[in-house]
Parts: C-alpha cells; sequence; structure tokens
C-alpha cells in the first residue's frame, strides 16, 4: 500500500514523540538542590543499597546548564527562594523538577515566617512527593513516574494542546474548599 | 518588676540566716484569663474567668547551695577590688533546679564576664552562647539575653548571667572582646529579638534575609503561616488557633 | 632603559609587585596598595555548591590562590524551629526540634527531652531502661553521623567512593533505626519522660547481627584514607587552630578534641548513665583536617565499645518500663501494627474505654492538651556527634514552651572557619569546612 509495505526490515516506523521520550527520560542528571533532611535520603538513593546509578543518575551535576533534573529536596527559606528561582533558570531546557519532601511540595510542618509554603510558589512541579523525609524507595518510584511522564510526554502542537486542555480542567475543577472529603 | 520587699545588700545576704524554701519570693511575669489561649473562643464553660499570675522563681536568698555560694563570693570580692558596688552589679540571683542564674546590670555585663573568665576561683573559659527570651509582660525589662558560661577547670560548673533591657531602648554592650565565641551568638539574638550589642565588629543578620524587617521570635511577630485547606475545612495556622497555655 | 634607582629591588624574585613612590607616610602607602590591590577577587561559594556541605554561602576575598578574608553567610535554611515550638505542646516540641541538626536527631531529641524532665524535675523518675535504650541510640546516631562526615567530605574532594561506602555503612544503622523507631530518619522517638515505646521483640540479636557491617565500612573507610598519601596531603598541616583560640570561639567536638584537650560533656557532666559506661576520650595534639578525621573515627569505635555495653545492660533489664511512673506526663500511646498497618494496639483501647476511667482521661489530656511544667528556666547540655549541644528552655507554668533555644555545635563550630582558612589555600576551603562538619539544619535552625 504504501510506504509501511516497501518498507525493508529493521526499520522501525515511529513518531517523533516516542523516540524523544524515550531518550529524554533515560539518564537524566539532577542538580545538586538538596538543601535539608530530604538531601540525606537523596544522597542515601546514590548510595550502594537504593543505587539511583540504574538509572544513569549518580552525576549530580553542580552545574545547573548541565542538568535536566532539579529534585527540589528540603524546606525552601525565604532567603533561599530567589536562589531556587535563579538555578532553575539556569538549567537547559528540557527540565523538569521533582518537589520531593512535604516542606519542599507544601511548607510541610513548618507553616510559618521562614519558610515558602510549597517550592511550585517559585518554580513549576512535575511531581510532587510527599514523606518526611520520603525513604529512598519512594522517590525512585517518583523519578520512575517522572520517567512515565516524560516518556509520553507530548510535543510541539500536540504540546500546546495538552497544555491548554489542562488549563481549563483546571479551571473548571471543583476548588479543594467545595469538596467535600470524610467531613461531609 | 513588681518587688514586695527591697532587695537586702550583699552584707546582709552573705550575714543573714537561711530563708526556708517555702518563703521564696516569686516574680511575676504576666498574667493569664481563661482556660485557653484564645480570648472570645466562644467558649461558655465558665472557665473564661479565670484569672492566673504567672510567676518565675524569684530572688534566692544564701546559702544557694552546691558551689553556687562560693562563686558568689568570689564574684562579689571582685567587684568589690575593683570599685563597684555589688549590689548595683547583681540584681538578682536565682537557684532553682540545680542551676544559679545572676541577673546583671546591662551596664556592668563586660566587666562580669572578664572577672568571671579570668578570676583564677571562677575560670569560667566557654561562652555557650548568648540567646535571648522576650517578656513583653515584664514592663520596662522586655528582653532578656540569657548567657551560658562554663567552667572547664572546675568541674564544668555552669552559670547563667542574665540582663534585662527595655524595648524602648534595647541596647547592651558586647561581651565580644571577653568571649570571641559569642560573635555570632549575638549576631543571632540581635537578627531574633531586636537586642542591639554596643561595640559588636559586625551586627548584621544571621537567620533572615538582609532585607528583612522586624524580629521573628519577639512574642509581638506573628507566627506568619497560611492556612492549610483540607476537603472542606481550613485549619487556620499554629498562632491563631484555638489553642491551650 | 629604566629610570636608574640608588638601589636595587629588594628581592630579585619574579612577579613581585613594586611600586614606586616619592614621599609619603610608608604605612599609609603599603594600606592603601593592599587596598587597591588589583589581583583581588571576590568569589561568591554560593548556597548552591556540591562542596560546602549544605547551603552555605561563603564569601572569599581571594588574592591568587590565597585567601585574603572569608565571610561565612548562613541563614538559607532558617525555617523558625525554637518559634514554632512556643505554639506547639511539649510533646510535639520534639518533632520539631528533631529535624534541625537532621544527620543526628536523636541527639537533638534527647537534649530537649533531657532539658523537659528538668524543668519537671523528674531526671531520676526516669526509668533505667529508658535511659539505657537512649544511650544506644544516640551512639548509633553518632556513628552514623561522623560516617555521613567523613563519607561527605571524600566526596567533596572527589573522591565519589568514600561517600558510597559510608552511606552503605550508614544504611545498617538506618535499618536499626527503622525497626526500634519506625523511621530511618527524623524519628521523634525520644519522649519527655522516656522514649515512645519498648524495643520491638528480637531487636538486640538484630543489632548484634548488623554491627560487624558497621564496624567492616569503618574499617573500609579507615583503610582507604589513613594511609592514603594524596589524602594526607590534602588533609595535614593546614586549617589549623589552637586550643585557645578554639575555646575563645567557642569550638567544641571532634575539632577541638583534636586540639588535646578531652573536652566531653559525657564525662564533664554525665547524663542518661554515661558515668556507668566504659569508654574514652579521644584525643590528639593538632587540630588539621586529618586529626580531626582520625578523632571521628575512633569514636565510633569508642561507640561500638559503648553500644555493646548498652546491648547487654538492655538484655538485662528486658521487661522494666521505658517511660515515667507518673500517668500525668507518662506518654500514653503503647503502639503496635494493628491491622489498618498503624496505631494504637487493642489492648491499649480496651483498657482506656473498657477498664480504667484515668487511662481515659490521662490519654485524652496528655494528647489534646500536654502536660503543665511548672515555669522556670534550665539550660541541659550534652555530646552532640559534633559538639557540645546546650538546650534552653525557659517554662511559663503552661502546656506550651515559653521559649526554647537550642545551642546548636555546628552554629558555634562554623563560627572558626575564617580563622582556620585565612591565609591558605582555596582548595584548602573544602578540606576545613568538611572537618568541621557543620550540618546547616542546625546552623540555621
Amino acid at each position: 500500500m504504501g510506504i509501511e509495505e516497501k518498507a525493508p526490515a529493521g526499520i522501525a516506523l515511529t513518531t517523533i514523540e516516542n523516540v524523544v521520550g524515550l531518550a529524554r527520560r533515560t539518564s537524566l542528571w539532577p542538580v545538586t538542590m538538596g538543601l535539608a533532611c530530604c538531601a540525606i535520603e537523596m544522597m542515601a538513593t546514590g548510595g550502594p543499597r537504593f543505587d539511583i546509578s540504574r538509572f544513569g543518575m549518580e552525576v549530580f551535576r553542580a552545574s545547573p546548564r548541565h542538568a535536566d533534573l532539579m529534585i527540589v529536596s528540603g524546606r525552601v527559606s525565604h532567603r533561599m527562594a530567589p536562589i531556587l528561582r535563579t538555578t532553575y533558570d539556569s538549567m537547559m531546557e528540557p527540565k523538569w523538577v521533582i518537589s520531593m519532601g512535604v516542606c519542599a511540595s507544601s511548607g510541610g510542618m513548618f507553616n510559618n515566617y521562614a519558610v515558602v509554603q510549597g517550592c511550585d510558589h517559585i518554580v513549576p512541579v512535575d511531581i510532587y512527593l510527599p514523606g518526611c523525609p520520603p525513604r529512598p524507595e519512594m522517590l525512585l518510584n517518583a523519578i520512575l513516574m517522572l520517567h512515565e511522564q516524560i516518556r509520553h510526554s507530548p510535543l510541539g502542537v500536540n504540546r500546546e494542546e495538552a497544555a491548554r486542555r489542562a488549563e481549563e480542567a483546571a479551571l473548571a475543577a471543583t476548588p479543594t474548599h467545595d469538596m467535600k472529603g470524610l467531613l461531609a | 518588676m513588681s518587688d514586695v520587699t527591697p532587695t537586702p545588700t550583699p552584707d546582709e545576704l552573705v550575714t543573714a540566716p537561711p530563708v526556708p524554701e517555702s518563703a521564696r519570693r516569686l516574680d511575676v511575669i504576666g498574667q493569664r484569663s481563661g482556660m485557653f489561649g484564645r480570648i472570645g473562643s466562644g467558649d461558655t464553660t465558665g472557665f473564661g474567668g479565670l484569672q492566673r499570675t504567672v510567676t518565675m522563681p524569684g530572688n534566692s536568698t544564701p546559702p544557694f547551695g552546691s558551689w553556687f555560694d562560693e562563686v558568689y563570693e568570689i564574684l562579689v570580692e571582685v567587684l568589690r577590688e575593683q570599685g563597684l558596688d555589688p549590689a548595683q552589679v547583681i540584681e538578682k540571683a536565682v537557684a532553682d533546679r540545680d542551676e544559679f542564674t545572676l541577673h546583671i546590670v546591662r551596664t556592668h555585663i563586660v566587666t562580669v564576664c572578664r572577672a568571671l573568665r579570668d578570676d583564677q576561683d571562677l575560670r569560667f573559659e566557654l561562652c555557650l552562647g548568648v540567646s535571648g527570651v522576650h517578656y513583653p509582660a515584664d514592663q520596662g525589662r522586655e528582653l532578656h539575653a540569657v548567657y551560658h558560661i562554663m567552667s572547664l577547670t572546675h568541674g564544668g560548673r555552669l552559670l547563667r548571667l542574665e540582663v534585662s533591657v527595655p524595648d524602648a531602648d534595647p541596647h547592651l554592650p558586647s561581651v565580644v572582646d571577653v568571649y570571641p565565641g559569642n560573635d555570632w551568638q549575638e549576631r543571632e539574638t540581635w537578627d531574633l529579638f531586636g537586642i542591639v550589642f554596643d561595640g559588636h565588629p559586625a551586627l548584621t543578620r544571621t537567620a533572615m534575609p538582609d532585607d528583612w524587617v522586624g524580629h521573628p521570635q519577639r512574642k509581638d511577630y506573628p507566627l506568619g503561616g497560611i492556612p492549610v485547606e483540607y476537603k472542606g475545612a481550613t485549619v487556620p495556622p499554629a498562632d491563631t488557633r484555638r489553642n491551650f497555655s | 632603559m629604566s629610570t636608574p634607582h640608588a638601589t636595587g629591588p629588594a628581592l630579585d624574585q619574579p612577579g613581585l609587585r613594586e611600586y614606586t613612590t616619592s614621599g609619603g607616610d610608608w604605612a599609609d602607602i603599603v594600606s592603601d596598595a593592599e587596598r587597591i590591590s588589583e589581583e583581588r577577587i571576590v568569589v561568591n561559594m554560593g548556597p548552591v555548591h556540591p562542596s560546602t556541605h549544605g547551603v552555605l554561602r561563603l564569601i572569599l576575598d581571594i588574592e591568587g590562590e590565597t585567601i585574603k578574608e572569608l565571610r561565612v553567610s548562613t541563614g538559607y535554611l532558617h525555617t523558625g524551629i525554637e518559634k514554632n515550638m512556643e505554639y506547639r505542646t511539649w510533646t510535639q516540641g520534639v518533632t520539631f526540634c528533631t529535624r534541625m541538626d537532621y544527620v543526628a536527631p536523636i541527639h537533638n531529641e534527647v537534649a530537649y527531652c533531657l532539658a523537659v524532665e528538668k524543668l519537671l524535675g523528674i531526671t531520676d523518675q526516669i526509668p533505667e531502661r529508658a535511659s539505657q535504650i537512649r544511650v544506644l541510640m544516640m551512639e548509633l546516631n553518632r556513628i552514623a553521623s561522623h560516617v555521613v562526615a567523613i563519607g561527605t567530605g571524600g566526596n567533596e574532594l572527589g573522591a565519589t567512593t568514600m561517600m558510597t561506602i559510608a552511606f552503605r555503612g550508614r544504611e545498617e544503622i538506618l535499618r536499626i533505626f527503622e525497626r526500634v523507631t519506625g523511621l530511618r530518619m527524623n524519628h521523634g522517638y525520644i519522649r519527655p519522660g522516656g522514649v515512645a515505646q519498648d524495643l520491638p521483640a528480637g531487636t538486640l540479636d538484630y543489632i548484634r547481627e548488623l554491627l560487624p557491617n558497621v564496624q567492616r565500612d569503618i574499617n573500609e573507610l579507615m583503610d582507604l584514607t589513613m594511609a592514603n598519601p594524596i589524602f594526607k596531603l590534602r588533609q595535614q598541616k593546614h586549617g589549623y587552630i589552637s586550643l585557645a583560640g578554639g575555646l575563645a570561639l567557642g569550638l567544641t567536638g571532634p575539632c577541638l578534641r583534636a586540639t588535646g584537650y578531652p573536652l566531653d560533656i559525657r564525662k564533664l557532666v554525665p547524663y542518661c548513665g554515661y558515668e556507668t559506661y566504659e569508654f574514652d576520650v579521644v584525643t590528639k595534639d593538632y587540630s588539621d583536617p586529618y586529626n580531626r578525621a582520625w578523632i571521628r573515627f575512633h569514636e565510633c569505635f569508642e561507640s561500638l565499645r559503648i553500644i555493646y555495653q548498652a546491648l547487654d545492660r538492655l538484655e538485662a533489664s528486658e521487661g522494666s518500663p521505658v517511660m515515667v511512673a507518673d500517668k500525668k506526663i507518662a506518654w500514653p500511646a503503647q503502639l503496635s501494627i494493628g491491622g489498618d498497618g498503624q496505631g494504637n494496639s487493642l489492648d491499649h483501647i480496651r483498657e482506656i474505654m473498657g477498664t480504667s476511667m484515668e487511662s481515659l482521661i490521662h490519654h485524652f489530656k496528655l494528647v489534646t492538651e500536654g502536660f503543665r511544667v511548672p515555669p522556670g528556666q534550665v539550660y541541659q547540655l550534652i555530646e552532640h556527634a559534633k559538639g557540645v549541644m546546650g538546650v534552653h528552655l525557659v517554662s511559663d507554668g503552661g502546656t506550651l514552651p515559653y521559649r526554647a533555644h537550642f545551642r546548636d555545635p555546628s552554629f558555634a563550630n562554623l563560627q572558626s572557619l575564617s580563622m582556620m582558612t585565612e591565609g591558605g589555600q582555596l582548595a584548602d576551603v573544602v578540606v576545613t569546612l568538611a572537618s568541621i562538619d557543620p550540618v546547616l539544619g542546625g546552623v540555621d535552625r
């Protein structure tokens, strides 16, 4: 019929999104954004028992220009916030953010003057990982979920379409206030 | 400070007969009303009219017990040798829970620290730092700077020096010349309480950003915090919640 | 042909700066020359740096490779823990103070709980088994902390294997912690009055099983470093501080013990029964990073000695209470893993709901309101892994602390960084900083 019948054996027919997704999700290099206790668990994930190196991620780049992933691990204080943003801006596209631990996701137990209540006030977050601190296995799970997300992320026009749909869904969703949880 | 009877002079202190525990006078630092920490919380229990006076352990009279007397007497002696009247320097001496606290008048804190460090029978070499406590109810003496010093030569004696300064004029001489390790501790006390240490080489903020306004650990500074939303409920931040205190 | 001079230059070294002047005060000229020296630059070792041991900012005035001035800027991790503790009950304060020095959380907890017990006046009513468990946990945490210090120090120098071996050894200790407290880090296990719950069955054998692995890893780290010529070259003969300097600056811990003075609060003002354990205080004679690392290794061995003694005592005290007897203070929960994977044991619930009205009341009052502590202030010292930790607690008679201040050893130790590094080389800053081993959570609180 078309090219799919005439193509010699061995050529894989695929989309650019597939190829790029596969390529990007392997060997994401994290930037050293280790702030507090979660940083120690992140280092433990890099240790031999939990071995982040099987995903090609043991090279924590000090320079954000070499890094793809920012794992915000620990509480973000107001003094640290501008630096967090600068580091995020210095990273090259494509870049992703995992907010590790409750302090990075929402301020955690520190609901006070000194801590930014969630690093998503400062940088856009792809995966939120709760825990105080999350076990290394939990961090690996978050990384694997991120890999899935990257694997299937749309590109180009599809990406704009997906962003528009996500925004519409968010605008139409029930606010947390009005949701009836176990109290209803 | 509400003192019912005047503080005895050191001469009287040294020769006065031992006073029983029950006669120790207490220091009022505040009044608390109501059972719960919040007023106007819709409390219909009737405990809203409860009035409680909060008192800290007050001035003790000698003998204080263990090594406290020795240190007190030597310090009094050293101060007299330097031409100072100990009653004008040491406001109060409190021996409570196996710890000895000397309340020092702020102008003399450097002299006292130097005496405590240098005299061979005192030898409090290690300063463990200074921190602040804010007692808003202690009119005229709201900010307390608390120094902890330790004598390694004499077997780990721990002494506390407390200096009170009013909110209106929160100045205190810096003891960095005597204990250089107090450098950052004084900066932190300035940062979080607003106690200004005169003579400090570089009084800058340690914890908050350099352009922050306010001193966060004072009692009149809010905890700051946002209400947390859950499905169908909101939990207010910790300092605006009804709580038990 | 240069202008003829009456005398030639003082030294014949190339690159030596020469200034030609005509009149003026010599002291002024020299100080001006220093000040406007063109080769002096200001370098920022920013908070995001792989080698600053956390979010620490160092501002270095360097001339070539020599550090002329080093300024430390802290505060990037300030969390307002001390103020937060004023709005939580005495028991809830444990979960806050534990997150200060997050590498050695048990020490923070023990210091705080000892201070609360001192305020309550129940220090001699704490059951012996609780003190033994506290000692066991503290010494395990001391090993974990030292091992992280040495491992991350090596990583900052580029020796990544040191970090992997160190973390491998630490994982064994974290498994023990997980078995006892339920968490690997930031446990919230030590409570005022004792510990949250007793050691689960079989823990002592489990610990005995895992300790040889820990010892093996410490030995492996020692083999990698102590005789390694590169390690020695980088870590010896710089970053020095004398005993007088250290004491004046409030430096404590392995850095001070390296100068030769055996300052150890466990021996000086014992707590938790330390006076009954046999161990030595390790000292050296010259405080440089190499000797500090040496001291940390040997302190790990001393900790292992204490742990074995504690294990023997815990075997003997099997079945004793681990919480103070006064029901108005003792945390009521007897936790066990139930059908839903968490929560109170069914026996306990049966007791408070069915049998004992007083237990129910105590449980209710303690969990909602907390216990009341008589007014006053105390200061409790412990030998933290990093130095001397002091907790200053002020109570106004209520269920919440009026003021909680922690004299963190890292905060005081970090002050001496300028003293140790100025005049030295830029590369030595990293080594010296790693040897002081500050944990920024404790520095900034």
